[in-house]
């Protein structure tokens, strides 16, 4: 059975000085073998910058990891927008689309509902919360087909309810939340609100809301991780090239390149790509201290 | 002090809904479906277990489970120990910019499958791929990792390649959170750093590691993405039938079986649910 975090957030932004001065001299050698991992994850990444600066013709015939000829980034870009009547912009819109309504939905509803289990005593609460904590094992791959089969007898695949729907509920934000909510909520403040007069609501969005922002930032930026990146739930659901999220629009693009007679368009296949993870990366690397210490609260359950 | 009355139930509410919607439901849905067949003249009828026993004895099913199986088998154990030994090496405390390896290797997390794939898809292929200049350079014959029995190891790299840092920052948060103190008395009791690792850090690390384990099995048991991707660059080499989720949604999409498509997702996830349990028990018994 689940049994409570003992690690608390709190907690623990007091154990980091004291963690921090574990004085040890530093190693050239253990620094020179982790350069090795850090080689292999960046060097695709490093290979898809490089490639979106050459040319169609360039990217066949050079070294994949050095710059060759033309230096073709901006001209890729503005090729990628304008490219069958600028979808790609549209792709990109509809991501947002998705990620905005199918991310901030399922944060909102899993905040909601944390809070509402860590903080009510309401009747019912365990069976709520065993079901739900049984569906965190369920990854949402696994419910794609099933899904799809029932909404293809409902008549709404093919429309963006199809992808918004299944991406609001995320069992693993809604666990996430429930621990911040119990640890970083003081039960004392809710009710001298409560006491005053306040009602639940009002004391959930301007009492709570704020104390939970390091667990909400956390689950918002891996809820639009999934959301932006998820291809399996697009593919299965959307027919309409007008309803694509960008990862289909790839998809797409390099399917089409790939075929017999199709366009070759390896060099905008390459270019989207490269545009498409740039604001995750940024967002990631902005939001570092929220979603790192986000993390090691919900890696600590068991 | 929780107040026990009906209001958690309204903060509760919308999440259930959506959760009976797009889980309790599509599951439902799909055991009525596994127990009936669709002809074209006869229409609908019950046909009790019958889509299950033609799915146990389906070489393609097999096929697939087989496939993952072996892929579960092989990663998981490679990408796990690699994200133990950077999360290790980072906590060390030893490393030259430590922040700057953190930040880095965790980087692919946030990078779609499909375009993940398609980078390691053309660098392993022959167009504008890597591996005809390594050949041509050092005058050797690298084996082409798009070929059908190289084809499972080339995907298992990228996944490996998307994963390892999200379960080295998973691994890494929980050696972070281990008491200080017990290093200092290490450290006076004269403990080597890995003595340290294994009094120490490892059994602090034995729930995370359950954890990333279980999820990494799931995740190996759905894969999809990787190969749907991978088959646009080398359709000869990843089948229809690749992994079960792959034949799964080529039954209902393409064969328009949606009974038997219904039948293998539940088959599938069934036998997910089951190893996953199988590894817990192990993991919980040998803790005890």
């Amino acid at each position: 059975m689940v049994s409570a975090p003992t690690i608390r957030p709190q907690a623990r932004r007091r154990a980091q000085p004291v963690a921090a001065p574990r004085k040890r001299t530093r190693s050239w050698s253990l620094t020179a073998v982790t350069t090795v991992m850090l080689i292999y994850t960046l060097l695709p990444l490093a290979w898809l910058f490089i490639s979106a600066t050459k040319t169609q013709d360039n990217l066949l015939g050079s070294f994949g990891l050095w710059f060759h000829g033309e230096f073709a980034l901006f001209d890729n870009i503005g090729k990628t927008f304008t490219y069958q009547n600028g979808i790609y912009l549209r792709w990109l819109g509809n991501t947002v689309f998705y990620v905005v309504i199918g991310a901030g939905g399922a944060t909102l509803l899993s905040t909601l509902a944390g809070y509402g289990l860590a903080k009510f005593a309401f009747p019912g609460r365990k069976a709520v919360f065993a079901v739900i904590l049984g569906a965190v094992a369920v990854p949402p791959t696994a419910l794609a087909v099933p899904t799809f089969l029932l909404f293809a007898k409902a008549g709404i695949t093919d429309t963006v309810w199809a992808v918004i729907i299944p991406s609001l509920m995320v069992p693993f934000s809604l666990y996430l939340m429930w621990t911040f909510s119990r640890d970083a909520v003081p039960d004392e403040i809710l009710e001298s609100a409560r006491v005053d007069g306040a009602g639940e609501f009002r004391i959930f969005f301007k009492l709570a809301v704020p104390l939970l922002s390091p667990g909400l930032v956390t689950a918002l930026l891996f809820n639009v991780v999934v959301t932006w990146n998820n291809l399996f739930l697009p593919l299965i659901m959307l027919r309409d090239r007008n309803l694509y999220p960008i990862t289909l629009g790839i998809y797409s693009w390099n399917q089409q390149a790939q075929t017999v007679g199709g366009d070759v368009v390896f060099n905008l296949v390459i270019t989207g790509s490269l545009l498409a993870i740039v604001p995750l990366i940024a967002a990631f690397l902005l939001l570092q201290r929220y979603w790192q210490s986000g993390l090691a609260v919900g890696s600590v359950k068991q | 002090m929780t107040r026990r009355s009906w209001i958690g139930w309204q903060f509760v509410a919308p999440f259930l809904a959506v959760f009976a919607l797009v889980f309790l439901a599509p599951i439902a849905y799909s055991l009525y479906l596994s127990l009936y067949r669709t002809r074209l003249i006869g229409g609908t009828s019950f046909v009790g277990l019958e889509n299950y026993s033609k799915a146990v004895e389906d070489p393609q099913f097999w096929s697939a489970a087989g496939r993952v199986s072996l892929f579960l088998v092989v990663q998981v154990p490679i990408m796990l120990v690699l994200a133990l030994l950077v999360a290790l090496a980072i906590d060390s405390g030893r490393l030259y910019g430590s922040s700057f390896f953190r930040i880095s290797i965790f980087l692919p997390y946030a990078v779609p499958a499909v375009v993940a794939t398609l980078m390691w898809g053309f660098m392993y292929g022959s167009q504008f791929g890597l591996i005809s200049y390594l050949n041509d350079w050092f005058g050797i014959t690298l084996p082409d990792p798009l070929a059908p029995n190289l084809v499972l190891a080339a995907i298992g790299n990228i996944t490996t390649w998307e994963f390892v840092g999200y379960n080295m920052i998973i691994l890494y948060a929980a050696l972070r959170v281990v008491d200080p103190s017990l290093y200092e008395a290490a450290a006076i009791d004269g403990a080597g750093q890995f003595r340290i690792i294994r009094a120490i850090k490892l059994p602090a690390l034995r729930g995370p590691l359950l954890i990333a384990t279980l999820f990494s099995i799931i995740g190996s048991f759905q894969l999809f993405t990787e190969p749907v991707v991978l088959r646009t660059i080398a359709p000869n080499a990843i089948l229809t039938y690749f992994t079960p989720n792959y034949y799964a949604w080529q039954l209902s999409v393409g064969g328009q079986q949606f009974n038997y498509s219904a039948t293998v997702a539940v088959v599938m996830g069934l036998l997910t649910m089951l190893v996953a349990y199988l590894v817990q028990a192990r993991a919980v018994r040998k803790a005890v």
